[in-house]
């Protein structure tokens, strides 16, 4: 089976049934997208697939028909970061950090469809995302800080 | 700061190495000193906390788990305070299990073994116990002894480096020491205006001496210390670079998932692995005894061929039944005994005297599991005899302790590599997920597994915190001041865990877990008892973020705030009261008086009311007052925002106490509006989040932290945000709405917003 991730063909040989959260940690070799609940309740799997905010734990590989985006993507080759991850980083938001990476896509699509969203789509957002560590507020903050950001740019 | 003498300095292995002080640095010994293979890689060794490369890189090493609490960061800054480095620049790792980073609190750890070949597991048993005793010495007094012990040895080691640099300086020019300074990684020579980089001075530096004596920088000439510092983390983890347990990917690792009796504890009868050993790409299905593991070429793979396998599950040797454990609580408290943690005048006496109105009440509080964001797993190997597990746990130490005993090894022979922790809470003091990974790695042939837990089954095999009963009674003199007693009756989470570490069942001394956050509180009454009564029942309990003052706190505040209402007094005006004695009580109640205008009426406009609650808890050595205010409102009971004030005596890094004062806010207020583990058929009833959430960002509160300095103590930051934080919602939500709700979760009593 071929997928397209971060821009690249990858052919994947598993049950088409697999949901892509395994296909991308257990046989593509991108850990950054986590495992936390299986079943669509805490966000810490979240991907981009053709921009739009997947649970990649509950998306089976045959379903998957775009582009899919993992937090290894908007890293640059040269070492730049997404204006988003710059704001986490200038919020210190991120505390255990395993919840961040499905934190930081859900925001990044948010953005993409609202540039200047107020706390109650934020809230809509993001409540589909966990975080154990609580680290709500300064997610919050940074998401106001990113959205500047991009509208400076 | 002063003056440390040598033997100070030496004071951590001096005592490991039974008495003879053989030096804080144990480079000539074997195996002291585990960075010594790094040597070969051109690194110089300092000491166990500090490598430094001929490039002038410095590689810091944090003997503590990261699970959120920004130990790495702080840890480092500490080395890099007085090493005078670029704190930005330096490398971190995680230590190894080994001798040298033994907690202060954990030194019966390392002592070795003695050889009574025919007693060696009644003497690996004395042994363990006194670990954990140790231990839980520490945790009682709090994260305080700990953070102190790394403030001073982490201090110590950068501190002791930098001489040795300099001294080594000093040599090539001839010169004295004391003429010498150093910035930002260079030795300087100010009066021949001659510098020399900590890179060029490592290969001389590493032979020079430990200092006799060091005097460590004064608070006030702190560059990193008491000042926020980014952490060092933070890019990886925004980046999905941080390596956590699940991520360890080694050649040839197969992936695989356990089942274990949801009885816990008890047998797996029988089972049939046939459907499941027709699924393409597993491998193996292996008996546990209490359950079963299914190895296969995925970890999706796993878990769906586990699914298939039927077990048949022995039943539990604890009540089957909620009804029936809180039944157990009951009878335990009815029974009376116990043991009294503080007894003040003789308060029964007082109440029973009482011709004023005598108030009681009866609260409870349910079992709870950790839920961390990552699941338990863990990855092991076996090669040529020798065990290698990777995982990421609070206790690399006590799986080399367990892993050597269990399999009959040497130490020496079991490796630990401890990676960051997608949240810990007191779960990944266990050793369990990294025991079951090493089982069943034991039978794959040399290769390496990951055993990764399925979120049902990490909820369901869970250590809880124990469901809690409390009665309390009290009277009120003229003067407004109570005679209060207290008894509570719980499960003895220390016994739990001894259970399990040691295999015994007689825990030592009392377990003041059972009523921590009551007995320990800075209320200056004449009258004042408080009463713990263990009831022992098999299901694990274990540490659970704040531990005993993670529900105690509920009772005692909240009982607190009656007492002031059915005397008309205002609760944090009693409060402040009563606790005139403790100044850094008062400050922290006067800071959230202030921050939260307490005094100024709440408007009820758009909503049906609202109410602002205040609590009070010292724990781990930190004083922390919060206010909650709630609206009441058509979708229920709406956490609007809280205030807190804590003070930590010495602020290492302000900004990220307030975040870990958010953290444990959060978690608790998680807790308060509706987690709750309940058991049927002796299994628990949630498995997932569905059953068992946390709070959200759309409910999650504004919050607001102020950061005290005055107690003159050092306390800990990762569990102090959680104990008052359940209490000032319930006493929220009585000044809102009239309701006195006793029972946790409060979702039983009110819908929240
Ligand atoms: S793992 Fe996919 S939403 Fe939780
Ligand atoms: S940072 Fe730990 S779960 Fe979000």
């Amino acid at each position: 089976m071929e997928l397209k991730i971060n821009g690249k063909t990858v052919s994947i040989e598993a049950d088409p049934e697999m949901p892509l959260l395994w296909a991308l940690r257990d046989t593509a070799g991108l850990t950054g997208t986590k495992f936390g609940c299986g079943i669509a309740l805490c966000g810490a799997c979240t991907v981009l697939i053709d921009g739009e905010p997947t649970r990649s734990c509950s998306i089976a590989l045959e379903d998957v028909a775009g582009d899919v985006t993992t937090i290894e993507a908007l890293e640059g080759d040269d070492g730049a970061l997404h204006l988003v991850q710059e704001a986490w980083i200038e919020h210190q938001v991120a505390q255990c950090g395993y919840c961040q990476s499905g934190q930081v896509l859900s925001a990044v699509a948010l953005l993409a469809s609202n540039p200047a969203p107020n706390d109650a789509d934020i809230d809509e957002a993001m409540s589909g995302n966990l975080c154990r560590c609580g680290t709500y507020s300064r997610i919050r903050a940074a998401i106001h800080t990113a959205a500047k950001k991009i509208a400076g740019t | 700061m002063g003056k440390l003498l040598r033997r100070t300095f030496l004071w951590g292995s001096a005592a490991i190495a039974g008495g003879v002080a053989v030096g804080f640095y144990m480079y000539h010994t074997p195996y002291s000193n585990p960075l010594v293979a790094d040597e070969s890689k051109g690194e110089g060794v300092f000491n166990p906390f500090v490598k430094i490369a001929a490039d002038g890189s410095v590689t810091i090493i944090v003997p503590r788990a990261e699970m959120g609490q920004g130990v790495v960061t702080t840890l480092a800054a500490l080395v890099a305070e007085e090493l005078d480095i670029e704190l930005s620049d330096v490398k971190t790792e995680f230590a190894p299990a080994a001798n040298v980073y033994y907690n202060r609190g954990m030194l019966e750890e390392g002592a070795p073994f003695q050889a009574f070949d025919n007693s060696f597991m009644a003497e690996l048993t004395r042994d363990i116990q006194g670990v954990v005793a140790k231990f839980l010495a520490m945790q009682a007094t709090g994260g305080s002894s700990s953070t102190i012990d790394a403030f001073n040895r982490m201090r110590m080691a950068g501190a002791a480096a930098r001489a040795m640099l300099i001294g080594a300086a000093a040599d090539k020019w001839q010169v004295a020491a004391a003429s010498l300074k150093t910035e930002n990684g260079r030795v300087i020579d100010a009066a021949l205006g001659r510098s020399l980089a900590y890179g060029e001075l490592v290969g001389e530096a590493v032979k020079q001496e430990i200092p006799e004596e060091i005097t460590l920088k004064q608070p006030a000439d702190w560059r990193y210390l008491g000042k926020s510092q980014p952490r060092l983390d933070m890019r990886a983890k925004v980046t999905g670079k941080a390596g956590f347990g699940i991520d360890v990917r080694l050649p040839e690792m197969l992936f695989a998932t356990v089942r274990m009796n949801p009885n816990q504890g008890a047998k797996m009868t029988a089972f049939d692995a046939a459907e499941a050993e027709k699924v393409p790409g597993v491998i193996k299905v292996i008996n546990l005894d209490t359950g079963f593991a299914v190895v296969a070429n995925n970890t999706w793979v796993a878990f769906k061929a586990a699914d298939l396998v039927k077990p048949e599950w022995a039943p539990s040797s604890y009540p089957a039944t909620t009804d029936a454990i809180f039944e157990k609580l009951d009878a335990g408290l009815k029974a009376g005994g116990g043991f009294n943690m503080r007894d003040d005048g003789d308060a029964p006496a007082a109440i029973a005297a009482a011709s004023g109105k005598v108030i009681s009440a009866r609260y409870s509080a349910p079992y709870l599991a950790h839920a961390t964001m990552e699941p338990m797993n863990a990855t092991a190997q076996w090669k040529d005899g020798r065990l290698t597990v990777w995982s990421g746990n609070q206790a690399p130490t006590s799986i080399v302790t367990q892993a050597a005993s269990v399999f009959g090894l040497s130490r020496d022979d079991v490796s630990v590599h401890s990676t960051y922790l997608g949240g810990g809470f007191g779960r990944r003091f266990e050793t369990d997920f990294s025991m079951l990974a090493a089982r069943v790695a034991k039978e794959m042939d040399g290769k390496p597994v990951q055993v990764t837990w399925s979120r049902e089954e990490d909820m369901r095999h869970d250590m809880y915190r124990p469901g809690a009963i409390c009665e309390a009674s009290a009277v009120v003199d003229a003067q407004g001041v109570p005679s209060v007693a207290f008894r509570a009756a719980s499960q003895s989470p220390i016994a739990s865990v001894f259970g399990r570490i040691a295999g015994a069942i007689t825990p030592p001394g009392n377990d003041r877990t059972i009523v921590d956050g009551m007995w320990d509180q800075p209320y200056a009454l004449t009258n004042y008892r408080v009463t713990g009564i263990p009831v022992y029942m098999d299901i694990p309990v274990g540490f659970w973020r704040s531990v005993g003052h993670s529900h105690n706190p509920f009772f005692h505040e909240c009982f607190m705030d009656e007492i002031a209402h059915s005397s008309s007094q205002d609760p944090l005006e009693m409060r402040l009261q009563l606790m005139q004695p403790y100044p850094a009580a008062v400050g922290v109640m006067q800071a959230v008086k202030e921050m939260s205008q307490w005094a100024t009426p709440l408007s009820a406009e758009g909503v049906k009311s609202r109410g602002r609650g205040v609590a009070f808890c010292l724990s781990f050595g930190t004083w922390v007052a919060q206010v909650v205010q709630v609206a009441d409102t058509d979708d229920g009971i709406r956490i609007e925002k809280v205030w807190c004030a804590a003070d930590f005596g010495i602020a290492l890094d302000p900004k990220n106490l307030e975040a870990q004062m958010m953290s444990g806010i959060i978690f608790g207020l998680s807790a308060a509006i509706g987690q709750e583990i309940t058991f049927n058929d002796g299994a628990a009833e949630q498995g997932n989040f569905d059953s068992y959430d946390c709070m959200r960002m759309n409910q999650a509160p504004k919050i607001e932290v102020r950061v005290l300095r005055a107690s003159g103590k050092m306390g800990g930051a990762g569990e102090p945000g959680t104990p008052p934080s359940l209490p000032a919602l319930g006493n929220a939500i009585f000044a809102a709405t009239g309701k006195r709700i006793r029972q946790l979760p409060l979702s039983k009593d009110v819908s929240f917003a």
